[in-house]
């Protein structure tokens, strides 16, 4: 560690203004502050700070993310062997879809960070530490099939488009993961919907049905048979974007981010209690067949939880108020079900309840502080009123 | 006393500027961001749009003449509804025109050659230039806004047909064997979105080379 330290030392004044290398000082600056805590100080006034800066924070998400990482590799292998009927042992399978995943997760990373090291060197900022949450929640939230160049065209669109045009890191209006969901499925709806995309080179044969599209087709009589139980969707031995699938590894990742407070559990609750309620509504009113299952495989099925624990939480495109993250998350639960429910073409409707929410987020915090105002207002007149009675007798 | 009237050359300085300002700085679409609605409508293939920014060309150009012309005779409070008359005229000759000459096209543009009549660009032209400037130079600023409108929606389309559809006014221009190779392509670029979110890195592109034109905050 010390020999690290003192390497860096010792390199460092190459990478300052008239160094030799002047131009990849955001690199370095980046990389020395990803090894070592770096030692600023707050330079005038006093503030309270947390030990914990924003890159200790993005590698909490990263470690919360591992087990839907591990459990999407896995996955991807064993559906695979089963699409061909071909029995292999575990290692088979992991190395399958390790195969298939680690060239996505690498491509999304390079071109990411390609992209923010360019405008960090070109802005004259510090790189920004957003991305590597990005660039694993990138891959996972894709199909185990998608073409790697289309990775590298949603990844650039995702950080450009949704992150750097509006100022980078921290300012942008819509989650950039999503954002890059949401410009494959809508630039090349062949290799993101469908029976085809979800299984890695499936066997023609098999049907690769996700339980959501099952249950957006229905079956002729006007009822929905699923293909797997609820266990396997719980567990997650079931086709569909690469980390979604587990609710179960995505539940360990949820107490990850809860018990360390930087995921909100207020949204996350908030946002199951949504689909809860849609899904319970929708049992209700029993229009079609997709409202007629029961309503708690909304939360097993598709994206749902892996949107509630990882995407609806960002903490830079939620709803920062407290009565404002429950707002926030309840309108993503019913939004999601609603969309899934009653619009076919689109059966995931989660990435576009979280990000039609996002749009929302600051809208809803508006009116949470201004409430707030009208209430203190309110309380401190009749306060002022009642003091000032005796005066006036 | 003879009081010597300097005639002003029909292209001086002050009149270059109004055909040139509304190409880059005073863009009716990027800057004054009028006619956004149009822009992207025709803008799936170059060949509709090329047609529609003459279309426009031609509108705004002849309804500034007209209007300046007219500008000491119209009485003020029915200024609006003369001025309509004009454009309604005038692209009632144009879609006539199209559907004589280039109907496919005309087809393709539909509604759109009819809408230029609420297109803002003409109507803002004619309020803010034609009705308080001389016929010529209130042509040279139709032509000029007409042009800044055409040349971003030639831009827009051609960034469109390329990447959503691989061709140029219908020829295909990505070879046969990118498709082989596994190019798909992007269908998000058919959907009216890209076409706003091209104009919007136009907009960025051209404000980081100008700082003048960014917002004070």
């Amino acid at each position: 560690m010390r020999s690290l330290r003192r390497f860096l030392d010792k390199v460092k004044p190459q990478f300052q203004r008239g160094g030799k290398y002047e131009k990849l000082q955001s690199t370095f600056d980046a990389f020395e502050t990803f090894l070592f805590v770096p030692d600023h100080t707050t330079q005038s006034g006093s503030h309270i700070r947390d030990s914990i800066d924003m890159k200790r924070t993005m590698s909490v998400v990263v470690i919360a993310l591992i087990p839907t990482l591990l459990f999407g590799i896995w996955n991807v292998g064993y559906q695979h062997f089963l699409s061909h009927a071909i029995e292999t042992g575990f290692w088979a399978k992991v190395a399958y879809g390790a195969w298939k995943v680690i060239p996505i997760v690498v491509v999304s990373y390079v071109v990411g960070l390609g992209i923010e090291f360019i405008f960090a060197q070109y802005r004259h900022h510090e790189v920004n530490e957003g991305f590597l949450v990005s660039g694993m929640l990138i891959p996972l939230v894709l199909p185990p099939d998608i073409p790697l160049w289309m990775v590298a065209v949603a990844t650039a669109f995702a950080v450009i488009i949704g992150k750097e045009v509006f100022g980078g890191t921290g300012m942008n209006i819509l989650n950039p993961a999503l954002t890059a969901r949401a410009f494959l499925f809508f630039a090349y709806p062949a290799s993101m919907s469908g029976e085809k995309v979800w299984i890695a080179e499936k066997a023609d044969t098999f049907s690769g049905a996700t339980p959501l599209a099952e249950a957006a087709l229905g079956t002729g009589d006007g009822t929905v048979t699923f293909s797997h139980s609820f266990a396997d969707m719980f567990f997650g031995f079931i086709p569909g974007s690469i980390g979604e699938t587990s609710t179960l590894a995505i539940l360990i990742g949820a107490v990850i981010l809860a018990v360390t407070g930087i995921g909100s559990l207020r949204i996350m609750l908030s946002v199951v209690a949504g689909g809860l309620f849609m899904g319970i509504l929708g049992k209700i009113i029993g229009l079609n067949a997709y409202m007629e299952i029961p309503f708690y495989y909304h939360l097993v099925m598709g994206g749902f939880a892996f949107g509630t624990v990882y995407m609806a939480t960002d903490p830079v495109t939620a709803a920062q108020t407290g009565m404002g993250k429950i707002w926030y998350g309840f309108f993503i639960g019913v939004v999601a079900v609603l969309i899934r429910v009653f619009n076919p073409a689109y059966p995931e409707g989660m990435m576009l309840a979280i990000l039609l929410m996002n749009v929302f987020a600051p809208l809803i915090d508006h009116y949470v502080v201004e409430s707030n105002i009208k209430r203190r207002l309110k309380r401190t007149r009749k306060n002022n009123a009642m003091d000032a009675k005796p005066q006036t007798v | 006393m003879k009081v010597e009237k300097v005639r002003e050359p029909l292209f001086s300085t002050k009149n270059k500027k109004l055909l040139t300002a509304p190409l880059n700085k005073d863009n009716p679409i990027t800057v004054q961001v009028l006619g956004i609605c149009s822009a992207l409508a025709v803008t799936v293939k170059l060949e509709p749009a090329f047609v529609m920014a003459i279309s426009v060309i031609v509108v705004t150009a002849f309804s500034n003449l007209v209007i300046s012309s007219l500008r000491n005779t119209i009485p003020p409070r029915i200024r609006i509804i003369v001025q309509l008359v004009v454009i309604a005229t005038l692209v009632i000759l144009v879609d006539q025109f199209l559907k004589a000459y280039v109907y496919d096209v005309s087809k393709q543009l539909s509604v759109f050659v009819g809408l230029i009549i609420t297109n803002c660009i003409v109507m803002g032209r004619l309020e803010a230039f034609a009705m308080a400037n001389k016929p010529w130079p209130s042509f040279l600023d139709g032509v000029g806004n007409g042009l800044g409108y055409g040349l971003i929606l030639i831009i827009v389309a051609f960034f469109r047909e390329l990447f959503g559809s691989g061709t140029l006014f219908g020829m295909q221009v990505i070879p046969d064997s990118f498709y082989a190779a596994g190019y798909v392509n992007n269908g998000f670029m058919i959907l009216p979105p890209m076409a706003l979110i091209i104009v919007g890195i136009i907009i960025w592109v051209q404000r980081s080379k100008n700082a003048d034109l960014v917002d004070k905050s």
